[in-house]
């Protein structure tokens, strides 16, 4: 009895459910194939888990929810690892953020579009934080709790950029690749995100005084 | 430089990313120009201080923990795949292993949507003739079990040889039929070698190609009535099936090369045996 698939089945292969959890399914000839994958592996895991927190980092701030977090970093590390064959650069830590970057951001586009782009929220722009001078702000800006308001209120670019540059201190040729972004509008963008942070923060304060 | 332009390249400057000319030119502004200066200072004592404090959350130990042991049912995954017996290949895929870590998200209905309709599709263009479906599975799977088993444990070839003139007599002699063997090394699939098969209860002829360093499997038997004579190509486990029929003889092929590959081998093929 030979006969063709049948569509039943055909759909099956393509069934959205297991469609993300399908391992290419390879013939090794070798008896060490085993033991190849096993030092990819912890090839794998050398190169890649020091960056672990800085991930987590990055998936934090953008998603703004642990869980969330989480769920991003583990998938991104999954589809590292898969992709890890075609990775030959000697930076790890950016290679691994640009998966993250771009797992948070399906989640985020799929949670609202509109948290993405930079928006002028005329609210929080309400007048009066003028009267906040610099050393006002400086008083307090080793607030982290006030910090982290402020910075939750920003465009998810402009915190990504942020994170990047405060807290991994990456170049801006690396802020670049990893944002996706022509490497002439990093300044800009970093400017005019530090710039809103302290409008942010200059607001805040200036609503607890 | 005025003081425009310096405001402009304040970050860059602050941030150490300029070249280093335009960066004499500020700092010869900054000595020039207080106001400016003055802002420089304060917007780079602002930055420092925001970034240091700006809190940094570390991975918990658990996500560490959740991340290897993914990888680890990843990797086992693969494992089943290449060293699996015959009877686990009709589920080869590790149903559960690798947790869908994003399944709280209304994940992409459009996905499943898309599935539906490429599946639908599929039906429409290729599979116009309904079978049972366990049957149709069983035979795929049979196909691509037999192919992977035939690229393990040096069973490729029972006779090995680039001479159509070797592995045609070879199997007729060991078969019931005489399958047709083609030459197709100028086309860029030589014959490496033959090989006898089991597959639907009865034997059929394999005869093994060789695309760069791929191998394709060719299964080959007489038509029998329950044998469809629709033209197939099927994706399965990354495995592409191509199926047709010449009237005496049902053939499949099956290989992990690209699925344009496998139409042009099947054409090749086509026209080599029309010729004998």
């Amino acid at each position: 009895m030979a006969l063709p698939l049948k569509a039943a089945h055909a759909s099956e292969t393509e069934d959205f459910e297991s469609s993300r959890n399908i391992v290419k399914f390879t013939v090794f000839k070798g008896s060490d194939q085993n033991h190849a994958q096993k030092a990819e592996l912890a090839s794998f895991e050398e190169a890649l888990l020091p960056h672990l927190d800085a991930a987590h980092n990055l998936a934090r701030w953008l998603l703004r929810n642990e869980q969330d977090a989480e769920d991003v970093v583990q998938e991104a590390y999954l589809r590292a690892f898969k992709s890890f064959g075609g990775f030959h650069g000697s930076n790890g830590r950016a290679w691994l953020l640009t998966i993250v970057r771009n797992t948070s951001y399906t989640l985020l586009k799929k949670n609202s579009a509109a948290d993405l782009t930079t928006t002028f929220d005329d609210e929080i722009h309400a007048p009066g934080h003028e009267s906040v001078s610099p050393a006002t702000i400086l008083e307090n800006s080793e607030d982290a709790e006030l910090i982290r308001e402020a910075m939750d209120e920003l465009p998810a670019e402009f915190r990504e950029i942020l994170v990047l540059r405060h807290q991994e201190g990456l170049s801006y040729k690396e802020i670049a690749d990893i944002a996706q972004i022509p490497p002439g509008t990093v300044m800009s963008r970093l400017a005019r995100a530090r710039g809103k942070l302290k409008e942010y923060l200059a607001a805040r304060i200036g609503k607890e005084k | 430089m005025n003081c425009e332009e310096a405001t402009k390249l304040m970050d860059g400057y602050l941030d150490s990313e300029l070249d280093p000319i335009t960066s004499q030119k500020i700092e010869q502004h900054l000595r020039e120009c207080p106001k400016c200066d003055q802002a420089y200072k304060i917007h780079g004592s602002l930055i420092r201080v925001i970034g240091n404090a700006t809190p940094y959350y570390k991975a918990p130990a658990e996500l560490r923990e959740q991340i290897q042991s993914s990888l680890r049912d990843a990797v086992g995954a693969k494992d089943k795949g290449g060293i699996g017996q015959p009877g686990q290949l009709s589920v080869p895929r590790p149903q559960g292993e690798r947790r869908p870590v994003l399944s709280h998200v209304p994940w992409n209905w459009l996905a499943l949507a898309a599935a539906i309709m490429s599946g639908a599709l599929i039906t429409a263009v290729f599979l116009p003739r309904m079978r049972p479906p366990n049957a149709d599975q069983f035979l795929a799977t049979q196909l691509i079990a037999s192919h992977v088993r035939s690229l393990m444990a040096n069973h490729l070839m029972d006779v090995p040889s680039s001479d159509q003139h070797t592995v045609k007599p070879w199997l007729d002699a060991k078969l019931d039929f005489a399958a047709p063997v083609a030459d197709l090394s100028s086309q860029g699939f030589p014959l490496i070698g033959g090989r006898l098969d089991y597959l639907n209860n009865h034997s059929v002829a394999a005869l093994v190609y060789q695309k760069r360093k791929h191998f394709i499997n060719l299964f080959i038997w007489p038509t029998t009535p329950e044998d469809s004579t629709a033209q197939t190509m099927v994706e399965r486990e990354g495995y592409h099936l191509v199926h047709w029929s010449d009237g005496d003889f049902t053939y499949w092929a099956v290989s992990d090369v690209n699925p344009s590959d496998l139409q042009n081998f099947k054409q090749l093929f086509e026209q080599q045996t029309a010729r004998h």
